[in-house]
């Protein structure tokens, strides 16, 4: 926190350097007055006292905010240790023929062999073998993951560690730069630059500032013609109560913390601008396996055929996906058992009979010779051979218009009924929609899946719109005719398919179980691997905004009860007439500069925590939220100051301190 | 209550007025001429094929700016020579000198940024071939390019992304030829049937009540003042201005005038709506101009109409006032030309109470938005919208947008430059001149009725308004140099930034508004943005503000004048 005073890293941010610099000013002053023996030398002091509190609150505000982010680097370092590694000639070069190298001398191209127990040493591609990873050093998920050579499961992070098995890798990362030393680098804040928006808002803070250096110095002017000298003391105490300290102390904080809080989520952002852009976001893409709907298709009801009794058709079902560990045939199982409670004992001496993509069924032949199957409509019927049912074909023709998919189930060669599976939606998605909705952030679906299925699924989850049978240049194609419009646009991918998309969007958010090439192309990586981040990470980039915002109005409405404070406390040596202006009725003019640099320092100290945290943000439409912030902060910064103002005084004469 | 009726008929008249002008206006600018305006096209093509081909083209902001700024430098040229020459040149029946360089130099000025701020007296130094070749043309043309400065701007923020901004040869010629001729034609001859005379004749002379003989100057006054008030130019034939009974003959032609002031800047309102295709984003400009504009008019109507509490006499205020006209018409017109940077005056604002010379001063220190000058105060008004929107906006968490158009680094520093050059007109200028002794021999009061005059002299010229403080004496050579860089100060640092800007918000891809967007219609959007005016304008501005007039405030109240 005290590194932070030095002069070049206090310039970085110049509202607080300038009140660094009218703090030495002050402070110089007011010793001179002591040592001369003038008057004023004690008060000097105090205010510059007050002063520099101001400062250092501002820079213990960022050393609090980079806490967490420090604490977080220190973890992953300790993942990143130095070991030997087995070094091949090439990528079919055997195993013992590997040479010992150490860690760090591993360059892109290289292969080396792992093998259970290893740590993997740095990024690389898997060439050969297949593993499962322990990536909790990453991740913080314990569970391992496969990672085979070939499709999208084929990088391996540096860091984390075999758990069986070996593979072969090309290592991808040259040293320094790896996906872990970045990670290092971006939570520890040394990468962090100041974003778009934080940028302009420092300018116009600065240019603040400038104003306010005019208006001081020019009031020293106005005053001298009006028979008044007024000491610098006064007019330091006057102009850096006037700046947005409260805003310019506050702002790297607030930066840094939107960071963590993401951090904290388990997301990386490579760019500040990404987080920011995050708030801006006015279309989101969502696939609509793992987001909207959970990955598997799900049994949802049971139709019998006409003159099957149901529980026939439930016990039939229950046997034939006694054998099938797909997703969908558990939830067969689950769906059977959640409605009967009771379920056939499984008859011993049954076979089961494997999906196969000959027969597509699956099943189980009893012991007398029975065999059940399920599989889908033109499987079964050709299995069973004529027509179904009218009744029957209706029901199966609406499920498919549904969007589901029918399977049937037969006994022999006799069809018991259908089985309705559809994707199931996850709950709650769809008044997250709804509240994105009253954001103005419209949701598009994209799936691979038909446009009918397409539609019923996008129907029943709320979006607003769908991209069926989606390729990656559709997607492509979509974020460009988005963007044309002016519209900023957020995905996440994680296949290499999906790179060109998420360099293309404003905001990519890449799965880390995802592949090296989405990494890259993506600006925020979410370690989860959790496809709906994506909205939390734009409330937390809309919160990163809003706090901003707030904190700066509430920072320059401030001024006004400032003003009250202490214009007429200086002025009054001019025209005593201006006494009237002392609306807050201050004690003296001394209690009244000191209670307003007072004020000044200790806003900077409550509003830490709000900026740490962040200001509330509930989901709502702008103009909403502009009320209500307008009211609190706008509103609020013009009242707050005159009742804190006149708190201090009261305290200050009070404790006989002025 | 005679007050307010006069209050409300007048502002009645002008929303009323205002609408369609404002959609003329626009289809003027658009090239979709109404028929009646179609018989000067050929006119509007013989002008535009003078410059040659290729000047017509559409221009990027530095093409525009360029144009604008060359154009401007040949018309201080031109008028200074005039000014200079004046003796030498035809129609000059009174056998007037030149004028000084000083003076030349701080009317040119004066007259090329639309200020029209009067060192000189009118019928006294100037001949009729400089009041009608001279200063009337330039009154069109000032006008004319603030006009289309401001259509440049609101393109550059309405328009579809684009590279360029418009062409500042047609916007200028269209704001000319469409609008300010006819309708200045069309006022000189009802201000002429209301008595103001336009000859060229010789002075008439009147006796006066004590029996002395008096020769008033004559000359083409109708035609100047017809474009006078209705390009906020406000420099009048006569040194008095509007409060000489040749310049302001009747009630009728009094209430008209004050009328005309607003009438342009606020129709600028509703052509702003037009383009940007949305008539509650030019309303809820024009609602926040109305409502500081009546804020500040209730102040002065109130303090004139209460007097002086020293005097110990009931009944308003009249120093420095026409009885034909009393406290409620000199408090509407004082209000109309302060906010509207016109600067012509029907009494002497230096009498007024210290309260509405406060007002005043406000007025014009918030840089002239409030209406303001003819497309002036609209390309103002927006540079606060722009500062509105980028501080607040942030708090919907979104990067800040107006009319779908983000607000981002090069905005912002472009909107402080702007900022900046008011405070540094205003306040540096004013504290400079308040320190040195040329400065404080000029002022006419000790105390803090003199600053107030000195603040009101740099306000006006920052704010190109050219009403004056009567008290202060600008015409020395120190003034007039000054006020002159000033008025340059307050024009062109407030341009510049302006068209670099629209240019910057015409190169991005306007985004649809969603429920996401920052809503830049309705009462809160009004609220913000007067809150802003009102807070900006307050914090920079009343430090000194309290050392003038509000130190004569607390005087009166105390019993003490100065």
């Amino acid at each position: 926190m005290f590194t932070k005073l030095n002069p070049r890293e206090l310039s970085k941010n110049p509202v607080i350097f300038i009140t660094a610099v009218v703090s030495v000013l002050t402070t110089v002053l007011a010793v001179i007055h002591l040592v001369t023996g003038e008057p004023g030398g004690v008060f000097g002091l105090e205010v510059s006292l007050w002063l520099w509190l101001a400062v250092l609150s501002a820079t213990f505000a960022e050393a609090l905010a980079e806490g967490y982010g420090k604490a977080r680097a220190d973890s992953l370092r300790s993942a990143k240790a130095e070991t030997p590694v087995r070094l091949l000639a090439s990528a079919s070069a055997a195993p013992d023929s590997a040479q010992i190298v150490p860690s760090s001398s591993l360059r892109a191209g290289q292969y080396v062999h792992v093998a259970a127990g290893d740590l993997i040493p740095t990024d690389a591609e898997v060439v050969e073998g297949v593993a499962s990873i322990d990536e909790s050093a990453i991740t913080g998920e314990s569970a391992p993951v496969i990672r085979e050579s070939g499709g999208d499961r084929s990088s391996v992070t540096g860091g984390t560690r075999v758990v069986s098995d070996w593979l072969v890798l090309r290592v991808t990362a040259e040293p320094g730069g790896s996906f872990l030393d970045r990670m290092i680098a971006l939570v520890e804040g040394a990468e962090r630059q100041k974003t778009p928006n934080e940028i302009a808002l420092n300018i116009l803070l600065a240019g603040l500032s400038l104003i306010f250096v005019l208006v001081v110095v020019t009031l020293r002017m106005f005053a001298g013609y009006s028979g008044a000298t007024l000491s610098v003391i006064s007019l330091g105490a006057l102009f850096v109560t006037l700046i947005p300290t409260t805003i310019g102390g506050l702002l790297s904080a607030i930066g840094i913390a939107g960071m963590s809080r993401l951090i904290k989520a388990n997301v990386i952002a490579k760019s500040g601008r990404a987080v920011e852009a995050a708030g801006d976001v006015d279309t989101l893409l969502l696939d609509k396996t793992g987001t909207i709907t959970f990955g598997n298709r799900m049994a949802d009801a049971l139709i019998p055929a006409p003159g099957v009794l149901p529980q026939d058709l439930s016990a039939a079902a229950w046997l034939a996906s006694q054998a099938d560990d797909t997703p969908e045939g558990k939830s067969i199982v689950t769906l059977v058992e959640a409605q009967s409670r009771s379920h056939p004992e499984l008859p011993a001496g049954a076979t089961a009979v494997p999906f196969t993509a000959q027969t597509r069924l699956s099943g189980l032949d009893l012991p007398d010779g029975t065999r059940i199957r399920k599989g889908a409509v033109d499987a079964v019927r050709r299995l069973t051979g004529g027509d179904l049912p009218a009744a029957l074909q209706t029901r199966v023709d609406d499920i498919a218009r549904s969007g589901g998919t029918p399977l049937l189930v037969a006994s022999d060669t006799r069809v018991l009924g259908a089985i309705h599976l559809k994707d199931v939606v996850k709950p709650g998605v769809r008044d997250r929609f709804a509240e994105l909705r009253a954001m103005g952030i419209r949701t598009v679906m994209i799936t691979g899946d038909n446009p009918l299925t397409a539609a019923a699924i996008a129907a029943e989850a709320g979006v607003d719109d769908f991209l069926a049978e989606a390729t990656p240049e559709m997607k492509l194609d979509l974020i460009r005719k988005e963007q044309s419009g002016g519209r900023l646009v957020a995905m996440c991918g994680d296949g290499s398919n999906d790179a060109p998309a998420l360099a293309q969007a404003d905001v990519g958010v890449a799965m880390n179980s995802g592949t090296t090439a989405a990494k890259e192309a993506a600006n925020l990586i979410d370690l989860d691997s959790d496809p709906t981040k994506l909205i939390e990470i734009v409330m937390v980039g809309k919160q990163l905004l809003i706090s901003r915002g707030a904190l700066t109005t509430f920072s320059i409405a401030n001024d006004v009860a400032k003003y009250f404070a202490i214009l007429p406390a200086i002025l009054v040596a001019a025209y005593p007439g201006l006494a009237s202006l002392n609306v807050m009725r201050l004690a003296s003019p001394e209690s009244a500069i000191l209670s307003a640099v007072i004020f000044n320092a200790l806003v900077i100290v409550a509003l830490i925590p709000l900026a740490l945290k962040g200001v509330a943000y509930r989901p709502s439409s702008a103009a909403d939220l502009l009320r209500r912030n307008l009211t609190i902060y706008g509103a609020g910064g013009l009242v707050v100051p005159f009742i804190g103002i006149k708190a201090i005084d009261l305290a200050l004469v009070a404790l006989h301190l002025a | 209550m005679q007050t307010l009726l006069v209050d409300l008929v007048y502002l009645a008249v002008l929303t009323l007025l205002a609408v369609p002008l404002g959609h003329y206006m626009h289809r003027v600018y658009e090239g979709e001429l109404p028929r009646g305006a179609r018989v000067l096209r050929p006119v509007e093509h013989w002008l535009c094929r003078a410059g040659g081909p290729g000047t017509l083209k559409p221009q990027g902001w530095q093409a525009y700016a360029l144009a604008m700024l060359a154009f401007n430098a040949a018309g201080f040229v031109l008028l200074y020579a005039i000014l200079r020459l004046q003796a030498v040149l035809p129609m000059n029946p009174g056998q007037i000198a030149p004028l000084s360089p000083a003076l030349a130099f701080n009317t040119a000025i004066s007259f090329v940024t639309n200020t029209n701020w009067q060192a000189y007296s009118g019928e006294a130094q100037l001949s009729p071939f400089s009041q009608m070749m001279g200063l009337t043309v330039q009154n069109f043309l000032s006008a004319g390019t603030g006009m289309a400065v401001a259509v440049a701007v609101v393109r550059g923020l309405t328009g579809p992304k684009s590279q360029t901004i418009g062409n500042f040869w047609v916007d200028l010629i269209r704001s000319v030829l469409y609008i300010l001729l006819p309708m200045s034609v069309v006022f000189a001859v009802f201000l002429a049937w209301q008595g103001i005379p336009q000859t060229f004749g010789p002075a008439v002379t009147a006796t006066t009540l004590e029996g002395a003989r008096q020769a008033i100057p004559v000359g083409p006054v109708a035609g100047q003042i017809a474009i006078k008030m209705l390009g906020t130019n406000g420099g009048g034939y006569y040194g008095v201005n509007a409060a000489h009974p040749f310049e302001n003959p009747t009630i009728m032609a009094d209430m008209v005038q004050t009328l005309s002031i607003l009438l342009i800047p606020a129709a600028f309102c509703v052509t702003f709506g037009k383009m940007a295709r949305d008539m509650r984003q030019g309303r809820a400009i024009f609602i926040a101009m109305l409502v500081m504009f009546v804020a500040g008019l209730a102040v002065i109507q109130w303090q004139e109409a209460a007097g002086n509490p020293l005097l110990h006499l009931a009944g308003a205020n009249m120093e420095g006032k026409e009885q034909r006209f009393g406290p409620a018409l000199s408090g509407l017109w004082a209000a109309a030309t302060t906010v509207a940077s016109n600067g012509s005056v029907n009494a002497m604002h230096d009498s007024f109470m210290p309260l509405s010379g406060l007002v005043m001063l406000v007025n014009m220190e918030v840089g002239e938005v409030i209406f303001g000058g003819v497309g002036a105060g609209l390309y103002g008004i927006l540079l606060y919208v722009v500062l509105a929107v980028f501080l607040a906006g942030l708090m919907v968490g979104r990067t800040p947008e107006y009319l779908g158009r983000k607000i981002e680094r090069r905005e912002v520093t472009l909107a402080v430059i702007a900022f900046l050059a008011m405070a540094l007109g205003i306040l540096v200028a004013g504290a400079v001149v308040a320190t040195l002794p040329a400065g404080q021999a000029a002022v006419s009061n000790p105390g803090p009725h003199g600053l107030s005059q000195i603040l009101y002299a740099y306000s006006s010229f920052t704010g190109n308004n050219g009403s004056a403080f009567a008290g202060f004496n600008a015409a020395d050579p120190l003034q007039a140099i000054l006020g002159g860089v000033i008025m340059m100060l307050g024009r062109f640092a407030m341009i510049l930034p302006l068209l670099a800007l629209a240019g910057s918000m015409a190169r991005k891809v306007p985004a649809s508004a969603t429920a996401g967007s920052f809503p830049t219609h309705g009462p809160l959007f009004v609220t913000l943005l007067v809150g802003t005016v009102i807070l900006l304008g307050a914090l920079t501005f009343f430090p000194a503000l309290a050392l003038g007039p509000v130190a004569e405030q607390v005087g009166l109240v105390a019993g003490q004048s100065y």
